[in-house]
């Protein structure tokens, strides 16, 4: 095991790495990184965005923000976002107040547009935040939208 | 198997507007059911396809509604094109489904 001199894999759990190449080699061709379980399992946006590196993005206003202002129905939550950011690669959103906040994110490649639209479930009021990854860095921005029934559990 | 996807692409100037409807549960495991927790079932992962090249991909968590709609945008496709869906959710399930960009409007 040459691995477990890796000190980098030893603080990042060898079972992220098996993960990442298993999928990586059963679909080639993807625009980003593989299913990244522990982000989605965060129970916070700032441990999710650790675990997908995105620690410490920059506030931008170049990223826009459609969503309703008031949802009545937490179930379905329509989201829009558009990054007017270039060389935008990937858009990821987080509804802080959800369990699981980790909402997705979404790869761009090959002349598409960084724009995506989205329905998403949302517990109770809550920022929605939006990180963009353009040329290596993270750009954020988000929208607060009020959830006046729960989407989450019944 | 799970029902196929309603995918439309229409071309608007420059760029083609794909709008893609799937069919799924999208279970989050919190709602219970008969005092059973229904089980975690959601769709994973997703991956387009304009004329066999990746243009958009997405992971997603349960957070999103049952059944998912999305939209993205791809520039240069023209009427004609052809354009694949694919999806995988938690369970190992996978649906592909394609269709043709059609001209303006």
């Amino acid at each position: 095991m040459q691995e477990t001199r890796r000190s980098v894999i030893r603080a990042g759990g060898a079972l992220a790495l098996l993960a990442l190449t298993g999928t990586a080699l059963l679909k080639p061709g993807r625009a980003h990184a593989a299913w990244n379980k522990s982000a989605f399992e965060a129970k916070s946006a700032i441990d999710a965005m650790k675990a997908l590196g995105m620690s410490s993005p920059e506030e931008s206003r170049d990223i826009v923000i459609v969503a309703p202002d008031i949802a009545e129905n937490g179930a379905v939550v329509p989201i829009e976002v558009t990054s007017n950011i270039p060389g935008t690669t990937s858009i990821s959103v987080f509804i802080e107040k959800n369990p699981f906040p980790y909402t997705g994110t979404f790869g761009f490649a090959a002349g598409s547009v960084p724009f995506v639209h989205l329905r998403a479930k949302m517990g109770e009021t809550s920022p929605v935040r939006v990180v963009v990854a353009a040329g290596g860095k993270h750009y954020t921005s988000a929208k607060e939208v009020k959830v006046t029934i729960g989407g989450c559990g019944g | 198997m799970a029902d196929p996807m309603k995918i439309r692409a229409n071309v608007q100037g420059d760029v083609a507007i794909v709008r893609v409807l799937m069919a799924h549960p999208m279970e989050t495991g919190q709602r219970s059911q008969g005092g059973k927790k229904v089980p975690l079932h959601f769709i994973q992962s997703i991956t387009a396809q304009l004329n066999g090249t990746t243009v958009f991909s997405a992971d997603i968590s349960q957070a999103i509604s049952r059944d998912p709609v999305f939209a993205f945008r791809v520039k240069g496709a023209k009427a004609g094109d052809k354009i694949v869906v694919t999806w995988t959710d938690n369970k190992g399930e996978t649906r592909t489904d394609e269709t043709t960009v059609r001209g303006g409007s």
